[in-house]
């Protein structure tokens, strides 16, 4: 019987197996893409940037017991809703973010307590539900800006409409809003040269580049220059939300989801109001991914009106997975871990892939595998250990 | 008077609402009002008949799939592409020969239910560990298997250069056309012509020839206990049927009629679709045996027909439907927001 | 002494059944009364008036008056009997493994202190605000410690639950209980069935030292030891009517038993056999017979069964009668070893004893017993098609079909047989009445033709009218037939109106086996263990 907190190599990695292979994985993987550490380092705090808010929005649902919360795709919409919206009226920089997060609350709001009402009415297979529920909107999404905006809803920007006069056009350029958060305040960190700090992007001319990679392949070429963007006012973001996570599982709220999420038989005995509770986790979780969905797009600068949020949901889960968390447990840490993990190894594989094959599709296949293949192990293990206590 | 309305109301109208089962009326009439607007709009209804037969024979086998699965208690199986990516397998070997034709299809379907069954096996073995939870993972191990598979499909030795890219010598194409005399065989064969409309009799006799084995397998001793264990796993097991066992052999037949499905559409299609193609390919199925009226535990070989014919015509009719009536390509829209809310419908509805 | 609870004129039915008949009980400040009865004499349903379940409520409600305090209340719900100052120990664990000890004694009463956010949403939206209070756990986990205290448990109060031994688990359920500030009246049913000797020794300790606070306690249990070494008054409870109040000092084991058992029997006369029971020749032959029931454990029964008799199997809910039946079916684990003609019957193999024709109808009609949606021919006949191969019709080598038309036949013939009341052979089963569902049971069970059948709670769940043509089949079985026949029953009533012996069950182990005529006092000692 070995204590839990002996320094205990092996015993280590076999509590967090999953998030040690992964780091074996990634570093494997970093090596072989032959990239230097800045163009690394450069990769992953972008991604970092882009996706932790996301996968910080997961945990709560988790927590109250309603598992991989795949409806948050819904959040995704309610953002770019809300985006499209704020460029339409033509707001720009922190402003016109704050009013698309001030937007996107409703929204999201109304999406999330209607999937909370669908998983009150689904028990049980609450993930599966989610997952239809995302497909089952991306289609009205769909329905709504590919056929109604321009015909039936009366709205005329040419900026934003098809050709034809109807329809969302497939990409919304966000420049108006590009790094409206990230640069409130950032450090930009140039090998051999130091750090430069910028405040409220009054650097934004000479903000490096680095952040878009199309093509991670030709950038090596640029060798050991690259310089790496932090963007330190995003950053206090998401460990403001890391806090407030914290907060509102402290709170009677939070520990009413717990119970909750423990058992809803008992909790219910206890006089706690569980359907109710279950509707509030999933509609936190809702607004938060849309806050987070924000995020990322003010950071791309532009909008795949088509595209972006579908992966949303199938990113956030696996990044969560990936740092050690299950379907009845995750933590902070275990995201933003998780987030950094997942991400590493989204850059690297393909770049893997190239060095290991000559053809870095095997990689891009082998990370959308990883991804697919994550989720499914993480759901069969928690199947399979919750079969056997009972 | 009122009173008598009211108890008529009661005695026909909710009691066959109940039996046809709202979604599948709800179906049946806006199918019913397609061909209204088709007919009105001096459509070539023939035509679009033809089609949605040709769809139905080609899609039927894959709905067909999802019926032992439900009947032995896993639910909606959407882990078919695990199936799918077995019987690929097994159509590529014959076509990586050059075989064509008949021999080519016998081959190849031959092939892909060894496989699919030997897939399946490993699959259920899998399920009976994650009980409750068969649909969730069903779907991810679905999804994980075409992301594999198209690793495979880079890898896998192949060198007809036919099948490989020109480039490189290595990795099968996206899209291959049959071989020659495999595409359409089952459609031609005793193709009925009136007029306009074509009926492809071999595809039709095929997809209800298999069927009608369904349906007499679950009137084995075999099938029988499947259906029992999957319906009430205690009653199965004071029976003395092993209901692990009967699990596995639900999704081992699930799976290998996915493969021999998909080697079907091939050959009817005339083009084998790799990579990520299949990656969503139990959807539509589910949402076809659900409008048929079945549901997350119990299903019928009749909804499975009844299903692909409503949920194929509804397809095929909507698309040049909706293009008259508005612009632009909602089908496709159409077809997501339709088989996604039948199976949320279904979900919130079916027990625990 | 002034009473905390009074229950006057207390009477209740379900779907035309009277099941209690005006029942008076009092429970005064510091006493502990215990209430006694057998199964279905109406204890439950008294405890499910006391804590307002909604079961009571869709089910008519009940007539008669409640006072707490001397007050008259209406309790609508479990929570507005807690907000009376009434608690209930329950019988599974209402605890949250993953939450500390400290943590579960505070469920939903947890300790908050409002922050500048709960005040500024508790402005707009009271509950909302009280919502988002922050816990206080240290003020939380001194509530625990002095909860623990009262109730004697010696364990951390930042513990995780989970962890803990079940005799624990116990104490930290009434510790939540205590720790009610308003806690008057404390209802404690059947605490002891899962604690050890010692645990419930201390429970007792307990109950008493809580009495002496001024706690009035309603004790349910089964163990008329701990009945005599705690209470201040029993309560014994029968069919529904109190049958008597008794003082610590007039009671003796021996007086309760006789008062829960005691009975009429009406000893019909059953129609003679045209074969004799001799003891040598055994049907059945158990030997330390051990079954994982969960709730109906078996820790070692042994008895012998002749061939051609009707054997009873009786005892207390809980106390493992049912998990016999179970055990030799093959549906639960056991061990020790069965003996059916003096051959070896495999243990955890249920084709095998089917098999060997033994043939089972459980107790979980609806559970185990049928497949509701399918139809009652195929009810009938699914277990002897998938054990003997009966109703298949072979089309090629290898291939045998079902035999629809046999199957119909054989349907008619046991519908026409048994008097099942339905549409056609071919109805779904969900839709037919519980004694008609029983009747399906027997002929899937005649189908099987079996020479031993074990039987379980046969009338459970049938109505008054069937029960008696349903105990009238088993017997034309046994005598037509020669069938042996082993029946469990909750109603000892039964077993005796239709058995040639009877064995009680007590706490796992054969306790007496009976006559069916034996004295009252001797099946209530029996039942008590």
């Amino acid at each position: 019987m070995i204590h839990p907190y002996e320094p205990d190599l092996l015993g280590f990695a076999r509590r967090h197996a999953v998030p040690v292979t992964f780091v074996a994985l990634c570093l494997t993987l970093c090596v072989l893409s032959g990239q230097g550490p800045a163009f690394l380092a450069g990769e992953v705090v972008t991604r970092l940037v882009r996706n932790s808010f996301t996968t910080l929005s997961l945990i709560v649902p988790v927590l109250a017991g309603l598992g991989l919360n795949f409806g948050i795709v819904l959040g995704a919409m309610a953002a770019q809703m809300a985006v499209i919206a704020v460029v339409h009226w033509n707001m720009s920089g922190l402003s016109g973010f704050l009013a698309a997060a001030a937007l996107a609350v409703p929204l999201a709001l109304v999406f999330g307590w209607l999937v909370g009402l669908l998983f009150n009415r689904a028990k049980g297979r609450e993930m599966v539900t989610g997952l239809i529920a995302s497909f089952f909107a991306n289609g009205l999404y769909q329905l709504l800006f590919l056929f109604l905006v321009g015909t039936l809803i009366p709205f005329h920007d040419p900026g934003l409409l098809l050709p034809e006069g109807y329809g969302l056009r497939n990409t919304v350029n966000l420049a108006p809003v590009n790094y409206a958060l990230d640069d409130i305040l950032s450090a930009t960190w140039i090998p051999h040269q130091g750090v430069t700090w910028a405040v409220g992007g009054a650097k934004k001319a000479d903000s490096a580049p680095s952040v878009e990679l199309p093509n991670p392949v030709a950038q090596n070429t640029s060798g050991q220059g690259t310089p790496v963007k932090v963007p330190i006012g995003t950053f206090v973001v998401i460990a403001g939300l890391c806090l407030a996570i914290g907060a509102l599982m402290s709170t009677k709220l939070g520990q009413d989801m717990r119970a909750v999420g423990q058992d809803m038989h008992i909790a219910e005995i206890a006089g706690i109001p569980v359907d109710r509770t279950r509707l509030i986790a999933v509609a936190i979780s809702t607004v938060l991914a849309a806050w987070g969905h924000l995020v990322y797009l003010q950071n791309m600068g532009t909008l795949n009106t088509y595209s972006s949020h579908e992966q949303i949901g199938m990113f956030g889960v696996a990044s969560l997975l990936v740092g050690g968390a299950s379907v009845t447990r995750a933590t902070v840490w275990q995201a933003l871990l998780g987030t950094l993990l997942f991400h590493t190894l989204f850059v690297t594989s393909p770049l893997a892939g190239k060095t290991l094959m000559g053809d870095p599709q095997i990689g891009e296949f082998f990370r959308v595998f990883v991804a697919y293949g994550v989720i499914a192990l993480a759901l069969a293990l928690h199947a399979w250990r919750g079969g056997n206590q009972k | 008077m009122r009173e008598r309305v009211l108890s008529l109301y009661e005695k026909w109208v909710v009691k066959h609402v109940a039996e046809i089962g709202i979604p599948r009326l709800l179906i049946g009439c806006f199918v019913a009002a397609l061909l209204c607007v088709a007919y009105l709009y001096d459509m070539n209804l023939s035509l679009l008949l033809s089609d949605s037969l040709v769809r139905v024979g080609r899609n039927g086998i894959l709905v067909l799939a999802l019926l032992p699965a439900v009947q032995g208690g896993l639910g909606l199986n959407f882990g078919l592409p695990v199936g799918v990516a077995a019987g690929l397998v097994g159509l590529l070997v014959p076509m990586n020969l050059d075989v064509g034709g008949w021999k080519c299809f016998l081959v190849a379907t031959a092939l892909a239910a060894i496989f699919g069954w030997l897939a399946g096996l490993a699959y259920g073995w899998l399920l009976n560990r994650v009980k409750g939870q068969e649909m969730m993972v069903g779907t991810y191990v679905g999804f994980s298997a075409v992301s594999g598979m198209c690793i495979f499909w880079l890898l896998a030795p192949f060198h007809n250069r036919k099948l490989i890219w020109p480039i490189g010598g290595i990795g099968l194409r996206t899209t291959l056309p049959c071989t020659s005399g495999m595409s359409h065989i089952l459609d031609n064969l005793g193709k009925l012509e009136l007029g306009q409309l074509a009926i492809p009799t071999g595809l039709l006799l095929y997809f209800l020839l298999l069927c009608g084995l369904v349906a007499l397998f679950f009137r084995t001793r075999t099938g029988l206990a499947i259906r029992a264990a999957g319906e009430n796993p205690l009653y199965a097991k004071a029976c003395g049927i092993s209901e692990d066992r009967t699990r596995l052999q639900a999704a081992a037949l699930s799976t290998m009629l996915a493969a021999i499905g998909i080697v079907a559409f091939s050959s009817s299609y005339g083009f084998v679709q790799l990579y990520q193609a299949p990656l969503m390919v139990a959807f539509p199925a589910v949402a076809a045996l659900l409008i048929g009226g079945g549901s997350v535990s119990r299903a019928s070989v009749s909804h499975v027909v009844i299903g692909t014919l409503l949920f194929q015509t509804l397809l095929t009719i909507a698309l040049p439907v909706a293009n008259k009536v508005v612009t632009g390509d909602i089908s496709e829209v159409a077809r997501v927001i339709v088989a996604n809310g039948m199976i949320l419908y279904a979900l919130t509805r079916g027990p625990r | 002494m002034p009473h905390i609870l009074e229950l006057t004129g207390i009477a209740k039915e379900y779907y035309g059944n009277r099941v209690l008949k005006g029942v008076d009980l009092a429970v005064g400040e510091g006493e502990i009364v215990c209430l006694v009865g057998e199964n279905g004499a109406g204890k439950s349903t008294l405890m499910n008036i006391l804590f307002g379940m909604p079961v009571v409520h869709s089910t008519g409600g009940f007539s008669g008056s409640v006072k707490i305090g001397g007050k008259s209340v209406e309790i609508d719900s479990p929570f507005k009997a807690m907000a009376c100052g009434v608690g209930m120990v329950h019988q599974e664990f209402m605890l949250l493994p993953g939450f500390t000890v400290s943590e579960n004694i505070k469920l939903n009463r947890e300790l908050t202190r409002p922050t500048a956010l709960s005040r500024a949403v508790g402005g707009l939206d009271e509950a909302a605000g009280r919502r988002l209070e922050r816990l206080d756990h240290a003020a939380m986990d001194a509530d625990a410690r002095a909860a623990l205290a009262r109730v004697g448990l010696e364990v951390s109060e930042d513990t995780t639950v989970g962890t803990l031994p079940v005799g624990h688990k116990q104490f930290i359920e009434i510790a939540r209980e205590v720790d009610r500030k308003n806690a008057r009246l404390l209802v404690f049913d059947e605490p002891s069935a899962v604690l050890t000797e010692s645990e419930a020794e201390r429970l007792l300790e307990t109950m008493r030292a809580l009495a002496s606070d001024g706690i009035g306690i309603l004790f349910i249990t089964h163990r008329l030891d701990e009945v005599m070494a705690v209470a201040d008054r029993i309560v014994v409870l029968r069919d529904g009517e109190r049958v008597a109040e008794l003082k610590k000092s007039e009671a003796s084991v021996q007086r309760i038993a006789e008062l829960m058992v005691g009975r009429k029997i009406e000893k019909r006369e059953l129609p003679p056999r045209s074969f004799e029971v001799s003891d040598k020749e055994m049907a059945l032959d158990l030997q330390d017979l051990k079954v994982e029931m969960p709730g109906e454990p078996v820790t070692g029964v042994s008895f012998t069964v002749r061939r051609g008799e009707i054997f009873g199997i009786g005892g207390l809910a809980g106390y493992g009668k049912l998990g016999v039946a179970n055990g030799v079916a093959g549906i639960y684990p056991s061990g020790g070893r069965v003996l059916k003609d003096g051959e070896d019957l495999p243990l955890n193999d249920p084709a095998g004893a089917l098999r060997r024709r033994v043939a089972f109808l459980s107790e979980d009609r609806r559970g185990v017993g049928l497949l509701l949606d399918e139809s009652i021919e195929l009810n009938i006949g699914l277990t002897s098609l998938q054990v003997q191969g009966k109703f298949l019709q072979s089309w090629l080598p290898g291939l045998s079909l079902l035999d629809r038309g046999n199957l119909r036949g054989h349907a008619r013939e046991m519908i026409e047989w048994l008097d099942i009341r339905c549409v056609g052979p071919d109805q779904p089963v969900r839709r037919l009445s519980g004694g008609n569902q029983q009747k399906v049971c027997i002929a899937k069970a005649i189908t099987l033709d079996p020479d031993l059948l074990f039987v379980s709670e046969p009338t459970r769940g049938v109505d008054v009218g069937a029960k008696q043509r349903i105990l009238d089949e088993l017997v034309a079985l046994n005598r037509e037939r020669r069938m042996t026949i082993v029946v469990t029953s909750s109603e000892l009533a039964e077993l005796r109106s239709v058995c040639d012996r009877i064995a009680i069950v007590a706490r796992g182990k054969v306790s007496r086996v009976l006559a069916p005529d034996a004295p009252d006092v001797d099946f209530g000692l029996a039942m008590a263990g």
